[in-house]
């Protein structure tokens, strides 16, 4: 892919300025990494606040044609397994588009603003998300890609104080809350919620708006711009999925080991049970695969691909999906799928890397301990 | 006297032994390293054997012997510590030292204008 048929972000300037290092990701001109590169952008955040673009993510308006909020969330209920009637007016909730046969066409936060849902999806999945709620959703609902607002993610233990410096209001949200506030002539969608296991903010603002906000936000000395790198080594710590590589349309929200993400009244023997697509096999499946953190014993990072194998002279039993260091951990650490009675944290396996097998155990997710503000 | 591959190696030769390490150009490429895996010593190697693998936060990267030779000495401290090399590649961050097969090679690599002129 050619830099001329990439697109860019209203705040491709500012990446330019900052110095970051611009790569091609999901269709668009990214910085992966600043100046300071991804080992200290990733432990900054955690010690301080990153600011990331993440604008390339789809951001999506869904209204009910009735008007009524409820009929909007009864809608988008038959494409995901998750409660939407039950989310609260300022509160957002993780979810799961699920395929006929049980797999992850993407995964998405889904927030309710009281008078339409608003969904932010991954940028390269967010024509095929908005292709599949109109194909399905047009006869009752309204859907509005939003393509004039930016999307900043603001992560960190001083991220509340360097965002209230703009939107004094974001004091007062705690975890997974998601509101509509005043932002100059327009409005912020802002929810407490991000990627990297820390507490932070998503904000979306006016795309003409966003520099300028930015700029602000740097003004905070705790504030430093944030690439794609570190925001890749903060979620994989965290433990996070990533769509297209720890989950994709193959694989099914109980492998990947999102069952939490499928609340009780949507299950068998639930109120609204079912009503998904695959829910046949998403209710009822044992899945031969679990997703499991994975630590290798040695330095030498385990990355995406790696076969996983229980001995030496046996077959591989499974696969990494996402490896590599993990700068607030100071080892390596990785995520991949292994057979159900393997899953259990603390059990042996060789990774083959490069022709050898090195030692490596399964491990409960996350890595580190995340600092939500619930 | 320097020199330089195209891989972005440098090569600074002292009687009959050069040491080998990358340049500052490639630490800044490669971004952080966390990993180093150097070659046993007293091994023979031929120009473009994988020699040394590096990982850095972001990625793998095999370095290749420059020419023929025989590996005399690794640089264990880079074992330990990877951010050597990035902080200091062209002294503390070398990654190992050789005997040239043919020691008149040496002469044919790029000189430290003809590598800059190669990453400009």
């Amino acid at each position: 892919m050619t830099t001329e048929t990439l697109e860019r972000t209203p705040l491709h300037a500012l990446h330019r300025d900052l110095g970051a290092r611009l790569v091609p990701f999901a269709g668009y001109e990214m910085p992966v990494q600043f100046p300071a590169g991804i080992m200290k952008e990733h432990l900054h955040t955690r010690e301080k606040a990153g600011l990331f673009d993440v604008s390339h993510m789809g951001q999506i308006r869904l209204s009910s044609r009735s008007g009524a909020i409820e009929d909007t969330a009864r809608a988008l209920e038959t494409l995901v397994p998750a409660d939407i009637l039950g989310l609260a007016a300022g509160r957002q909730r993780y979810a799961l588009f699920t395929n006929d046969a049980g797999g992850i066409e993407d995964d998405l936060m889904i927030a309710n603003h009281g008078d339409a849902l608003f969904l932010v999806v991954n940028a390269a999945r967010k024509a095929a998300d908005s292709a599949h709620l109109t194909a399905t959703l047009s006869d009752h609902c309204k859907i509005e890609v939003l393509e004039d607002r930016a999307l900043l993610a603001l992560q960190g233990p001083a991220a509340e104080d360097a965002l209230a410096t703009q939107i004094p209001a974001v004091r007062d949200m705690r975890f997974m809350d998601s509101r509509v506030l005043p932002f100059g002539d327009g409005r912020a969608l802002v929810s407490r919620s991000g990627y990297t296991g820390e507490d932070g903010f998503e904000v979306s603002v006016p795309a003409d708006a966003a520099e300028a906000f930015a700029r602000r936000l740097f003004a905070h000395p705790d504030v430093e711009p944030i690439g794609l790198g570190a925001r890749d080594s903060l979620r994989l710590e965290a433990g996070l999925c990533l769509h297209g590589q720890d989950i994709d349309a193959s694989t099914t929200p109980v492998s990947a080991g999102l069952n939490w993400a499928i609340p009780k009244i949507r299950r068998s023997g639930g109120a609204r049970a079912g009503g998904f697509p695959g829910a046949n096999v998403v209710l009822s499946e044992t899945p031969a695969l679990r997703r499991t953190g994975i630590l290798p014993d040695g330095r030498a990072p385990v990355r995406a691909g790696t076969p996983l194998h229980a001995e030496p002279d046996g077959p591989a039993i499974g696969h990494v999906t996402s490896g590599g260091f993990g700068p607030s951990c100071g080892h390596p650490v990785a995520m991949g799928y292994v057979p159900a009675n393997l899953a259990t944290p603390g059990t042996p396996l060789l990774a083959q890397v490069r022709g050898k097998f090195l030692t490596a155990a399964t491990a409960a997710l996350p890595f580190i301990t995340p600092t939500y503000k619930r | 006297m320097l020199k330089f591959t195209e891989d972005h190696e440098w090569l600074r030769r002292d009687g009959d032994e050069i040491t080998v390490g990358i340049t500052e150009h490639a630490t800044e490429q490669l971004g952080d390293l966390v990993f180093v895996e150097l070659p046993e010593a007293n091994i023979t190697v031929a120009k473009e054997d994988e020699v040394v693998v590096i990982e850095s936060v972001k990625a793998a990267s095999d370095i290749t012997a420059p020419l023929d030779g025989t590996i005399t000495e690794v640089n264990d401290a880079i074992v330990d510590n990877p951010a050597l090399v990035n902080e200091d590649p062209l002294e503390k961050g070398w990654f190992f030292k050789m005997t040239l097969a043919n020691p008149a090679e040496f002469d044919g690599l790029l000189d430290e204008d003809a590598y800059k002129a190669l990453v400009e």
